[in-house]
C-alpha cells in the first residue's frame, strides 16, 4: 500500500477530462407553440377515434361535429344572443365581486378590528358552494339579472379577498416604514406604497377568482334565463345532444383563456418593475 | 438644530436593550454609532427618529429645524427601501408630493438632488436596473430633496461590497464638503466609522451602553487611506470592541 504513489509521476502526460454538466433542469419556461400543439393533437385523436369507430358516437362527440354546431350557431346568429348576455352578467358579477373583495382584502389587511372580525367569516364563506346559495339568491334578488349578478359577485368575492389581503400582509414592511419616516399621510402610504406592493398577489388572486367566475355563469342560468352560454349548455345537456353541449363549453373554455390572456397583458404593464 | 438623548431606556418584552444613553448630536457633525452586533445601534436610530417609542427617557430637538426643511429627521436604510415600481424620478418625487411640491418646483430639486449624487443620466431607470451603490445613491438623493436637519443613516454602506463602499464614502465626505449635514450614522464597521465620523460612541453590548466616544479631529477632506493617525483610532476602537463583541458572540449562542 504504500509505495502507491498519491500523486501521478509528472513525467507520464496526465489524463484529461472534460467535467461532465450536472447542473441543468429544474428551471421550466414556456415554449408558446408546445401548448397549442397538445390542442391539436388531443383533438385530432378524438376525431380520429371517432371516425374509425375506436370511440363510440355516444362516449365523445366527434370534433368536426361540434365545430359544424359552432358553425350553425354563428351563421344563425344565436351565438351572439347566447353570449352577448353571458358576458353581461360576467363583467358586472365578477367587477362587483372584485372590486368589493379587494376593498374589504385591504381593510382587512390594514385594520386589526375588521382583520380579526372578517377572517373567520370569509373563512366560513369560502367552502360553501355557491350554487346551493342560488334558491336564496332568487328569493332576494329576484328570479330575473339580479340573482345572476350576485352568484357570481359571491363567488368572486371570497377568493378575491383571500388572495388580496395575503397580498397587502405581504407587502414590504421596510417600504412602509420608509414612508412613515418621511412623514407621507396615511393615505398616501395606502395608495403609492401597499396597493402597488400588493398588486402582484391581487392580480394572480384575480386570475383564480375570474376562472371560478365562469364556472358559476353556468349555475348563475339554470333558473330563469332563456338565453346565455350556460343556458344553452344545460339546454342541450338535458337532451343529451352531445355536439351542441361541447360546443358551448368550447366557448367557456375560450372565455377562460381570454381572460387569463388580458390578465397577462395587464401584468406585463403594470408589473414591469418586477425582476 | 441640534439633537438630545437624554437617558434613553429601552426594552423588547424582559430583554432590555439600551440602557442610560445621554447624547449630545450637535448641528453639522458626523456622530457614529458603533457596537457589537444586537447592542441596540439599530433600535437607538429608530428612537431618534421617532420610529419606535423610548421605555424611558426622551429625544429632544434643540432649537428650529433650518427653514425650507420638510422632514426634519430623514433616514437612510441598509436596504435602500426604494419603490421598485417607480423610477429614479419617481422615487424622490414620492417625498415631495405629500409636501405639495410639484411640477416646475420638483423637478428643480429633483435635479438638483440628483446631480449631487451623479445620478443625472438615471433619472429614469427603475431601481432593479441599479446597482446596489447606485441604489443607496438614489436613497441618498431621495434623503437630500426633504433637505433634512438631521440624517438618520442605518448601516448605508452594510450591504454593498468593499470597493462600491469606498466609493460611496467619498461622495458622502464630498457631499458633506460642499455642504455640511449633520447625521447619526450607524454601522459595525470602524474603518466607515473613523472615514466619516467627527465623533465616534462605541455602545458595549447588550444592554447598550455608552462605553466611550471618541472624537476625530482631522477634517474629513484630509483623511486618507493608510493615514497613521486614523489607524491608530480604528485600532484602538478594536480594542475597546473586540471583548465586548467576543461577549456578545457567545451570547447568542447561549440564548
Amino acid at each position: 500500500m504504500s509505495d502507491v504513489p498519491l500523486t501521478a509521476p509528472s513525467t507520464a502526460p496526465a489524463q484529461t477530462q472534460t467535467i461532465a454538466f450536472r447542473g441543468g433542469g429544474f428551471a421550466p419556461h414556456t415554449h408558446r407553440w408546445v401548448g397549442v400543439a397538445v390542442f391539436v393533437v388531443l383533438i385530432l385523436i378524438a376525431e380520429w377515434g371517432t371516425r374509425t369507430g375506436w370511440i363510440s358516437a355516444l362516449t365523445l362527440p366527434r370534433p368536426s361535429d361540434v365545430f359544424k354546431t359552432f358553425g350553425e350557431l354563428y351563421s344563425s346568429g344565436l351565438l351572439f344572443k347566447h353570449l352577448g348576455p353571458s358576458l353581461a352578467r360576467l363583467a358586472v358579477g365578477a367587477t362587483l365581486g372584485a372590486c368589493v373583495g379587494v376593498s374589504v382584502g385591504v381593510l382587512i389587511g390594514l385594520f386589526s378590528y375588521i382583520r380579526s372580525g372578517l377572517v373567520p367569516l370569509v373563512a366560513a364563506l369560502f367552502p360553501i358552494p355557491k350554487i346551493a346559495l342560488l334558491p336564496l339568491f332568487v328569493i332576494w334578488f329576484g328570479i330575473g339579472e339580479g340573482s345572476k349578478y350576485a352568484l357570481i359577485a359571491f363567488g368572486t368575492f371570497t377568493p378575491t379577498v383571500v388572495a388580496t389581503y395575503a397580498a397587502v400582509d405581504n407587502v414590504d414592511r421596510t417600504l412602509i416604514r420608509m414612508g412613515q419616516s418621511f412623514g407621507l399621510s396615511w393615505w398616501s402610504i395606502v395608495r403609492k406604497i401597499v396597493l402597488p406592493g400588493a398588486m402582484p398577489g391581487i392580480l394572480s388572486g384575480l386570475r383564480i377568482s375570474l376562472a371560478i367566475a365562469i364556472i358559476l355563469l353556468v349555475a348563475a342560468e339554470m333558473l330563469g334565463a332563456e338565453y346565455g352560454i350556460g343556458a344553452y349548455i344545460l339546454q342541450a345537456g338535458s337532451l343529451y345532444d352531445l355536439e351542441r353541449l361541447f360546443a358551448g363549453v368550447v366557448i367557456l373554455s375560450l372565455l377562460g383563456v381570454l381572460v387569463s390572456a388580458i390578465i397577462a397583458m395587464i401584468e406585463r404593464r403594470v408589473l414591469g418593475w418586477r425582476t | 438644530m441640534d439633537i438630545r438623548l437624554e437617558s434613553i431606556h429601552h426594552s423588547y418584552k424582559e430583554f432590555e436593550v439600551l440602557r442610560d444613553i445621554t447624547l449630545d448630536i450637535p448641528k453639522g457633525k458626523i456622530v457614529c454609532i458603533v457596537g457589537p452586533s444586537g447592542c441596540g445601534k439599530s433600535t437607538l436610530l429608530r428612537l431618534i427618529g421617532g420610529l419606535e417609542k423610548p421605555g424611558a427617557g426622551r429625544v429632544v430637538q434643540v432649537g428650529a429645524p433650518p427653514e425650507n426643511c420638510l422632514n426634519p429627521l430623514t433616514y437612510v436604510f441598509q436596504d435602500f427601501a426604494l419603490l421598485p415600481w417607480r423610477s429614479v424620478r419617481g422615487n424622490i418625487s414620492l417625498v415631495l408630493e405629500d409636501h405639495r411640491i410639484r411640477g416646475a418646483e420638483a423637478t428643480r430639486i429633483i435635479d438638483d438632488v440628483l446631480a449631487r449624487t451623479k445620478l443625472t443620466d438615471f433619472a429614469d431607470a427603475l431601481p432593479k436596473q441599479l446597482s446596489g451603490g447606485m441604489k443607496q445613491r438614489v436613497a441618498i438623493a431621495r434623503a437630500l430633496a426633504v433637505n433634512p436637519a438631521v440624517m438618520l443613516m442605518d448601516e448605508p454602506l452594510s450591504a454593498l461590497d468593499s470597493q462600491t463602499r469606498e466609493l460611496l464614502m467619498d461622495d458622502l465626505v464630498s457631499l458633506w464638503c460642499r455642504q455640511p449635514f449633520t447625521a447619526v450614522y450607524v454601522t459595525h464597521n470602524l474603518h466607515e466609522a473613523v472615514r466619516l465620523g467627527h465623533s465616534i460612541v462605541v455602545l458595549s453590548r447588550r444592554p447598550g451602553r455608552i462605553r466611550e466616544i471618541v472624537e476625530i479631529d482631522t477634517p474629513l477632506e484630509e483623511r486618507q487611506m493608510g493615514d497613521t493617525d486614523l489607524d491608530l483610532k480604528q485600532k484602538y476602537l478594536w480594542q475597546l470592541m473586540r471583548d465586548e463583541a467576543r461577549a456578545a458572540d457567545a451570547e447568542l449562542l447561549n440564548v
